[in-house]
């Protein structure tokens, strides 16, 4: 089985600027892993790489054993916080079908294999209950689980998630990060999150990809919850406690 | 047309009039802007880029008494000053509403030489009139057959592109992500604006031109957000405005532009006073299940917290 990402001494530009470098690491299929680095560090500029919208600066990444190009069926991608931008326009159900007919030219109908996938993707989220609601009707964490649900309509075997725990309330947090946790399970798929955040996820993440001092690292969770280690990574000092439930890390 | 106080009012003769011939052609003329206006409206309003029809009314107006000073048709010179101010905006490739300083200013001095141009032109009045308050009286055969071919090639684009034309304006990151040309198509929506423009000016002029490119599709849109429904409203309301408004402007003696804007106006106003407070009730009762009840706590294990 081949490897979800590898990175042979990957760097990563925008325009001149040199984001980070030297990203040598694989991540392996079927795991939940976290992006994680202070702000500008170059987050979101991975997945871009990933997803073919941006330039490899240098080496190599394969992703799911190819190189990476735009229009890959194999990612879904839930960009951050974009539901806002589509409010009144578009139906739930809507939104969703255009994950996987928005790419077809001609008015050629939806057939019938479309809605089954459209209707499969909102129930994977419990979001068939809103369906027929407009996005802006909905609540935060309604509207990421429709996110979701679009991403997940392609059947991917790699979704890319850019803060999708940003200006949620922690019930809905949670909720969201058990719906990954099912994802992962039923679907086989592999999940890249990025966050600012890891405490939400740490219970559900088999490693985490961070961006530290200009350089992309992977470590498995349990390396990377690691004190000394977060706080030179977020220049704050950051302590972790281990309690019954798991680990947590806290800002001191 | 010049309409004295006292001729308006109802007209005995106004079923002898819509039979004349230049009535014809207003209504051949008027369907055929209102079905383009309608379709593209529906584009318009989801991309949030009302701002733009508005810009390009007003670098055609330029363009529309250029035309006159030189002696071309008002339609070639609105039709090459809108189009090539479309592929400018579709170039830079942002949403104009967010440079409205800039986008201010430019038509600011469009608008300046539309005037400077109608003054070195001798008819400049008349031309001026209809160029900013539509004529729809004064279409000719031949503007119809333009008319025609225009929102021919409108239609059958649209068809053509209409469904990543929809993914690319309310989703453009993921659309992009997919494999969608969405600044290409971008430039192409703006180039179909700008032939809709066209032709809308001289309905209701560059001035009213919200009234057919924008609001019969915020109007449907308020009804309903299902895509096919939205655009088959928004081209009816847009037709029933031209029609019933080129019927009261006979009957009563109007400038057709105030009738057509009046009834898209109308139609406007009742829907959102029927469903504003529909939705808002609609809102309140997602975000209150979307909190869920008390004691309905399902997660063994407590939420952890950062301190």
């Amino acid at each position: 089985m081949t490897d979800a990402l590898s990175l042979e001494g990957v760097g990563a530009a925008r325009g001149q600027g040199t984001i980070w470098t030297d990203g040598t690491f694989t991540i392996p299929t079927g795991e939940i892993v976290g992006v994680i680095g202070p702000n500008g560090s170059g987050k979101t500029t991975l997945l871009q790489m990933i997803l073919g919208l941006l330039p490899v600066a240098a080496g190599r990444l394969t992703v799911l054993g190819e190189e990476p190009h735009r229009g890959n069926r194999r990612i879904g991608y839930v960009p951050q916080n974009y539901t806002a931008e589509i409010g009144e326009a578009i139906r739930c159900r809507d939104l969703v079908t255009l994950g996987r007919t928005g790419t077809r030219w001609g008015l050629g109908g939806r057939s019938g294999d479309d809605r089954v996938k459209v209707d499969a993707a909102l129930a994977a989220v419990s979001a068939l209950d809103v369906a027929g609601r407009r996005v802006s009707q909905l609540s935060g964490g309604q509207q990421q689980r429709v996110a979701i649900a679009q991403a997940l309509v392609g059947d991917p075997e790699l979704l890319l998630l850019d803060e999708p725990l940003a200006n949620l309330d922690v019930r809905n947090q949670h909720e969201i990060v058990e719906l990954l946790d099912t994802l992962r399970t039923t679907r086989d798929v592999t999940i890249l999150v990025v966050v600012h955040d890891l405490n939400p996820l740490l219970s559900i993440l088999g490693g985490a990809i961070y961006l530290l001092d200009g350089h992309a690292h992977y470590g498995a969770i349990g390396d990377v919850v690691d004190g000394e280690l977060l706080t030179h990574l977020y220049d704050t000092p950051i302590k972790v406690v281990r309690t019954a439930q798991g680990d947590l890390f806290t800002r001191s | 047309m010049i309409h004295v106080l006292a001729d308006v009012g109802y007209q005995t003769n106004w079923l002898e009039v819509l039979r004349t011939g230049f009535m014809r052609n207003a209504f051949i003329g008027g369907t055929l802007v209102a079905v383009a206006s309608g379709l593209i409206g529906y584009f318009v309003v989801i991309r949030r880029d009302a701002f733009a029809a508005h810009a390009l009314a007003h670098i055609g107006f330029p363009g529309a008494t250029f035309a006159v000073l030189v002696g071309i048709p008002v339609t070639a010179g609105l039709a090459l000053f809108c189009i090539t101010g479309a592929l400018a905006i579709g170039g830079l490739g942002k949403r104009i509403s967010d440079r409205e300083v800039s986008t201010g200013t430019i038509l600011a001095m469009s608008t300046g030489l539309g005037v400077l141009f109608a003054s070195l032109a001798s008819e400049n009045t008349n031309t001026l009139t209809s160029v900013l308050f539509g004529n729809l009286l004064a279409i000719s055969h031949n503007q119809i057959r333009t008319y025609a071919l225009f929102t021919l090639g409108f239609v059958l684009v649209l068809a053509v592109i209409a469904r990543p034309l929809l993914f690319a304006s309310v989703d453009p990151h993921v659309a992009e992500a997919k494999g969608v040309a969405v600044r290409p198509l971008g430039v192409v929506f703006m180039v179909l604006l700008a032939l809709a423009v066209t032709m809308a000016v001289q309905v209701v002029g560059t001035l009213l031109l919200f009234a057919l490119v924008v609001t019969p599709a915020a109007t449907a849109l308020a009804i309903t957000a299902r895509p096919a429904l939205v655009v088959a409203g928004s081209t009816g309301l847009a037709l029933a405005a031209v029609w019933i408004g080129l019927v009261l402007s006979v009957m009563f003696n109007l400038p057709p532009s105030f009738c057509i804007v009046s009834l898209a106006f109308l139609a406007w106003i009742i829907t959102l006073g029927v469903t504003r407070p529909r939705r808002r009730r609609g809102s309140r009762r997602a975000i209150v299940s979307g909190q869920g009840v008390a004691g309905d706590h399902h997660h063994p294990a407590p939420v952890e917290l950062t301190i």
